[in-house]
């Protein structure tokens, strides 16, 4: 394998990971985020049913906020990286706060 | 490192972009469309008489009571719709629909609307021919056709999530938005395209980021279900979602509760006009028809909301003492989403604003259709060079061609095959979807089998001829041509004509303007 085909192929790799990382990635987090969100507000008095249904009809803008992201990351290890650091507190709230 | 993040997403705005254009492209036009769903119905039934004034409402309740009474068997709720302002949609329809119960594992239990002449009272078919009408071309939209609903709605659905992306990635990579859009060199090739997809695509910018966001919404939990599942499972913590989250009003679906008659509708309507004025009710539903458990509730015309909150008044359906007099106000999440929904629908815009809606939904299926064909222009200038034929590009040709030029032409076939199919011909309203998928169908043929350059000015003038001919084959085929309709201020059959000359027209400046560019490339 040359030097270009090798690189060509890592350029491949690396937007399948990509694709990947945004599409599964970003929709994970949405929809963790949309459950974390109300979770966390309930506590303080916000309506969670209203805060559910405010953070689901934001999460499709945010959604694309995570896929721009992911793109412009400046590797998809990065990317995966990124992703995975924001889910760690909303995974906490979630576990945390489940009934 | 802001040059770098212009072209990181120029690159995604490509792709996104190349990967969805087609299906987006049936969406816009098909949805913009809907914004004259109900005038479609009406050109296509041309027995319907045009109706100066509907008949009083409650003649027409009086109808349709006893249809859905006569059909009686369970139901969970029934819905009764007025026909309307034209700013309303069906406007020139009386609807009536019923939900079964839903039947196990169904969230809700399936409904069927049956529309009815509100002169007659009786089903539509009995006084005009049996068609699929504007609103079959409206509802393939969001659910397609030929695929089960739910998959439509998810197909759609990923297309307009990726169409949000582009959008947004597309504004960004755009390095003078401002002096761009003053910019348009004509006749250039690749620069031409360019310059109209930034025009269109900036023009009505508000305009797409609304139509696509709150196109989401419309199925937002269908699309995001892990929160609500998880917080809120189907059942009362479900109901009780609704209650909380829209601030709506907890309806009783319990199955079990013992038989009572239902009170008749009539003095209710008189009581709901009573209190906004003859003619002012939109539609009644029943809950539980024929329960203890009924609720009769009367919604008011709301045609000047913009967030689809509207009066009502509640009844108990067995004694038909009035329980509750509301505004219809909801939270703040409940009401943002109505204004989203509303703005989507456009159901409040009066004449012109309902215009400028169909306009931007046209500048939208413009700008996504020259997106397509510049993604195209864009490699086969860099393929030049080296000269070997791309397998993908010639793809990527003929599915832009069958579709930019080709979905008209079989929008066109719609029509035609409403004018042309026997009367009288058993399941004519599904064969007329049938003709225009055939055609469509056959324009992709026709593009894989002639010459590139020759096959966009030949469906280019095919399209124009068959917008073109509309208005005669409506002329031959009934009553109601241009000189009748403009002489009796027929407005939907005049707006109808005007629109097809129009669209022909449009095709006919493209097929010569194509049709020229080439002669001057040889």
């Amino acid at each position: 394998m040359s030097s270009s085909q090798m690189k060509s192929a890592s350029r491949r790799w690396s937007i399948a990971s990509r694709v990947l990382a945004a599409i599964g990635g970003g929709y994970a987090l949405i929809s963790l985020l949309t459950l974390a969100l109300p979770l966390a507000l309930a506590p303080l008095g916000i309506n969670q049913a209203q805060v559910l249904l405010a953070a689901t009809t934001a999460s499709f803008l945010i959604y694309v906020a995570i896929v721009m992201a992911v793109f412009h990351a400046r590797s998809a290890a990065r990317a995966w990286a990124g992703l995975a650091i924001m889910a760690l507190p909303l995974s906490a709230v979630t576990l945390l706060l489940l009934p | 490192m802001k040059e770098a993040f212009r072209q990181s997403m120029a690159w995604l705005h490509t792709w996104v972009g190349l990967l969805v254009g087609w299906v987006l492209f049936f969406v816009f036009l098909t949805g913009t469309l809907g914004y004259v769903n109900a005038e479609v119905d009406l050109w296509m039934r041309p027995e319907q008489p045009q109706l100066a004034a509907f008949p009083p409402a409650a003649d027409m309740l009086a109808s349709a009571e006893q249809r859905l009474r006569e059909r009686s068997g369970e139901a969970e709720e029934w819905l009764i719709i007025f026909p309307g302002d034209s700013g309303v949609r069906g406007a020139g329809d009386l609807v009536v629909g019923r939900r079964a119960w839903p039947v196990d594992g169904e969230m809700s239990g399936k409904r069927t609307l049956e529309t009815l002449d509100p002169r007659t009272g009786l089903p539509i078919e009995i006084s005009a021919r049996e068609t699929a009408g504007g609103h079959t071309l409206y509802r393939m939209h969001y659910v397609l056709h030929y695929v089960p609903e739910k998959w439509g709605r998810w197909i759609v659905g990923i297309a307009t999530m990726l169409m949000l992306v582009a959008i947004i990635t597309g504004t960004i990579a755009h390095k003078k938005i401002f002096r761009d859009f003053f910019t348009f060199r004509s006749a250039r090739g690749q620069r031409s395209w360019l310059d109209g997809h930034n025009l269109l695509a900036v023009t009505a910018l508000p305009f797409h980021v609304m139509i696509t966001w709150s196109g989401l919404v419309f199925f937002q939990f269908m699309y995001m279900p892990v929160a609500i599942d998880m917080l809120y499972p189907e059942g009362t913590p479900r109901d009780r979602f609704f209650e909380e989250a829209y601030g709506f009003d907890q309806i009783d679906r319990d199955a079990a509760r013992p038989a009572a008659p239902l009170v008749s509708l009539l003095p209710l309507l008189a009581r709901a006009e009573e209190h906004w004025g003859t003619g002012s009710v939109y539609f009644i539903t029943v809950d539980n028809p024929g329960r203890e458990n009924a609720r009769i509730i009367f919604s008011a015309q709301d045609k000047d909301s913009v967030d689809r909150t509207r009066a009502f008044l509640r009844f108990d359906g067995v004694t038909g003492s009035l329980l509750e007099s509301g505004t219809g106000t909801r939270t703040a999440a409940g009401w943002f989403n109505g204004v989203l929904l509303s703005l989507h629908e456009g159901r409040f815009a009066g004449p012109v604003l309902r215009f400028l809606y169909a306009l931007a939904g046209l500048i939208g299926t413009a700008m996504i259709g020259t997106g397509l064909v510049l993604w195209s222009t864009k490699r086969k200038a860099k393929l030049l060079k080296t000269d070997k034929p791309h397998f993908g590009i010639a793809v990527v040709d003929v599915l832009n061609l069958g579709t930019v030029v080709g979905l008209p032409v079989g929008i066109a076939a719609y029509f035609w095959a409403n004018r042309l199919l026997p009367v009288e011909m058993p399941g004519r309203a599904a064969w007329e979807v049938h003709a225009m998928f055939i055609v469509w169908g056959l324009t992709f043929l026709y593009a894989i089998a002639r010459s590139l350059d020759r096959a966009w000015v030949e469906l280019c003038w095919l399209a124009a001829a068959a917008c073109t001919l509309l208005p005669l084959l409506n002329a031959l085929t009934t009553d109601r041509h241009l000189g009748v309709s403009l002489s009796s201020g027929d407005w939907v059959f005049v707006g109808f004509d005007l629109s097809a000359l129009a669209a022909g027209l449009f095709f006919a400046l493209m097929a010569r303007h194509l049709d020229r560019r080439k002669e001057a490339v040889r």
